[in-house]
């Protein structure tokens, strides 16, 4: 019998192209999907070698990062974000690749189009000039962010040259209860093991926590892959990921769906294959999490009390920064600090069932007094959904700015930003020092949690709220 | 791309963990195709509430205006992928990192772009911060590529790892690209095979019926 094989090994085995003089493996990129941000530098580049893309059928371009969320956006709307619009047009147009431009009505993030388009499907590689890349892991594809160079190296070769990741698998073992979600479950992780404990792995996420996730919630959990410092994190597909695809503009379709199918199913790790490093991490009294620092290991239930100043003199140091960063005190609870934005949008928590989620928690209820919240589709297929399930009309009756789909306020790339210490709580990925806007107080948590803050006016237990 | 093979000059600490590339090369507020990468250096974090530069902030001190070799904690470079977080190294002149950790997006774009990442183990850290702090600036070291070795004042010279792989591209100035088209009938070897094995993914085509409602 052939030696028990991960589902990484299976994926990195079929993609392996050849061993480059550096040592390097270079892997075929199935899909590869550009944004605004960092293509126009790389088509520059190609321009300049006067190279070509070699293959523009398996590439696609996003307008994301620079949109407006403004309804009736134009390009202009945010006008430093034109320029880079404008040379995404130009460049996608000038190889051929297919751009979801502003108005089409399939724009938006790239992580929340892809899955939803079926332009990822399980066992592929997918590359993106973007971190958060390993969102499309959810879906038992290996998902790699890379930077302006390898974009570059890619749209030439069509592959990316890499060390081989080792693997790592974390299970996380129990059920989860009502209020308490993906988002949960990866923020206990960083919190647990730290923000950069996954470097130089690719992790699968595994575990009957994980198996009771829909397809979207996984892709919530593995969007935080990079934050754990792994390029790569996914979760292997299984008859939700399938039912999720079918019929998805861009997936087999015909006899080809069961041929897809039937090699899907084999990608999963076999009995008894070994794992360079294995965590276990049980779930069953996950409480719903939230940060209080400035980054994604600062991470503590919604009930707990922020940490006291303990530790060796390096851990006391860094907690003071983040404390006083945040503008908070040791020892002090969580609950109940005032709110004055609440942000519910980003590749992490944009997509149809995040909405529901929130949507369902305020339904006739108001955002509290001096609360400026923000509903961001991550799609503009989410948008029109969520549009025909009424739910933009219970945001807006809430009080909640109802917007056009793009990355908003994740990274404040298209001018929707907090101001100096405003605190703010946010369903996006990343709570660094002036993330959101200079001197900005980020807490990441769930859409539960989020939505919660937003009716009470302070950070607020989604559990507790009727 | 520009070989590697040693480097002399001023080495600045900033003694911090978890340093992101938002600290590094901060989005400017105003994006433009074209950022003045000098500028974007540490943007935000060399600055007080005031938007003024801040004396006090190691960046800001003279003697560590022109750096050359970059000395920092665990998990450098962590965050997101932009490559102008090197860029920004780059043109203020630092051309080699010297971390307890770096992330590997990170480590990955240095590599792309000439600069030579350097990995220390705890114990060959503390050491060799010690060291630069009290040299502060007034007496050069030196990182040597080809002996492996950082020497400068204050002890013996300190040996480092690296692949023997990316000590190589980097010493050699491999041009990524050109490395991999060497291996370009392998990419169509590799295409035509997957186009009877999974012609799914060598298509990404539309299904009829599709198109969305407008
Ligand atoms: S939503 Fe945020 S994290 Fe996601 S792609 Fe956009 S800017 Fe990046």
């Amino acid at each position: 019998m052939n030696k028990p094989q991960t589902m990484l090994d299976k994926l990195w085995d079929a993609h392996f192209v050849a061993q480059r003089l550096d040592g390097r493996n270079m892997i075929y990129i199935d899909r590869h999907v550009l944004h605004e941000l960092h293509a126009p530098h790389a088509f520059e580049q190609l321009e300049k070698a006067k190279r070509g893309v070699r293959r523009a059928d398996l590439t696609f371009s996003m307008q994301d990062h620079t949109v407006a969320t403004k309804p009736g956006r134009t390009q202009s709307t945010n006008p430093d974000g034109e320029q880079f619009q404008v040379a995404m047009r130009e460049g996608s147009n000038r190889y051929g690749i297919r751009l979801f431009d502003l108005h089409d009505p399939e724009q938006g993030i790239s992580h929340v189009v892809a899955p939803e388009l079926g332009l990822v499907l399980p066992g592929a590689t997918h590359a993106v000039p973007d971190s958060h890349a390993c969102t499309v892991g959810g879906l038992g594809a290996l998902g790699i962010g890379c930077g302006t160079s390898e974009l570059e190296h890619i749209l030439i070769t069509q592959t990316l040259a890499m060390k081989r990741p080792k693997s790592m698998r974390i299970t996380l073992d129990g059920t989860l209860h009502p209020y308490v979600s993906a988002k949960d479950l990866s923020l206990r992780i960083l919190s647990l093991f730290g923000a950069s404990f996954g470097r130089g792995y690719a992790i699968e996420f595994a575990g009957e926590a994980v198996r009771a996730l829909s397809v979207e919630a996984r892709l919530t959990l593995c969007n935080l892959a990079i934050e754990m410092g792994s390029r790569s994190g996914f979760v292997a597909p299984d008859e939700k990921t399938f039912a999720y695809l079918k019929g998805r503009p861009y997936a087999p379709h015909g006899a080809e769906w069961e041929a897809a199918l039937a090699q899907w199913r084999t990608l999963p790790s076999d009995e008894g294959a070994n794992f360079d490093k294995e965590l276990r991490v049980d779930c069953s009294e996950l409480a719903p999490q939230i940060t209080w620092g400035t980054d994604l290991s600062q991470t503590i239930s919604v009930t707990d009390a922020v940490p006291a100043l303990d530790g060796d003199a390096e851990a006391v140091t860094k907690k003071q920064r983040a404390l006083a960063y945040m503008g908070l005190d040791p020892g002090q609870p969580i609950l109940g600090l005032k709110v004055d934005r609440v942000f519910i949008g980003s590749c992490t928590n944009a997509r149809i069932s995040d909405l529901r989620t929130a949507a369902a928690m305020i339904k006739g209820k108001r955002v509290a007094s001096g609360v400026t919240a923000m509903a961001v589709p991550g799609s503009t297929s989410v948008k029109r959904i969520a549009e025909s399930e009424g739910l933009d009309q219970i945001f807006k009756e809430a009080g909640f700015f109802w917007g056009e789909s793009g990355c908003s306020m994740c990274a404040g790339g298209n001018g929707d930003r907090g101001k100096p210490q405003e605190r703010i709580v946010s369903t996006t990925n990343r709570n660094f020092e002036g993330r959101q806007g200079k001197g900005v107080r980020t807490h990441l948590s769930g859409v539960e949690v989020a939505a919660a803050s937003a009716i009470a006016g302070v950070i607020a237990d989604p559990r507790t709220i009727g | 791309m520009q070989p590697f093979t040693s480097v002399t000059g001023v080495a600045v600490p900033l003694l911090q963990d978890d340093i992101n590339t938002d600290q590094i090369a901060p989005v400017p507020t105003q994006r433009s195709l074209k950022p003045d990468y000098k500028d974007l250096f540490f943007h935000r974090a060399r600055r007080g509430a005031d938007d003024a530069l801040d004396p006090s902030h190691v960046l800001n001190q003279p003697q560590f205006a022109a750096p050359s070799i970059f000395v920092t904690g665990r998990n450098f470079g962590c965050g997101s992928s932009r490559e102008g977080a090197v860029w920004t190294m780059m043109a203020v002149g630092v051309s080699c990192i010297i971390a307890r950790s770096i992330a590997d997006l990170y480590r990955e774009n240095c590599l792309q772009n000439g600069v030579l990442p350097i990995e220390l183990p705890d114990h060959v850290a503390d050491t060799l911060e010690k060291r630069i702090v009290t040299a502060n600036g007034a007496e050069p070291f030196t990182v040597n590529l080809e002996t492996q070795l950082i020497s400068g004042p204050g002890g013996p010279d300190i040996a480092f790892e690296i692949s023997h792989a990316d000590r190589t591209r980097l010493l050699e100035g491999l041009d990524d690209i050109g490395m991999s088209l060497k291996h370009a009938s392998e990419i169509a070897v590799w295409e035509e095979r997957a186009r009877s094995a999974s012609p799914w993914l060598q298509r990404a085509l539309r299904s009829p019926d599709t198109e969305p409602a407008k």
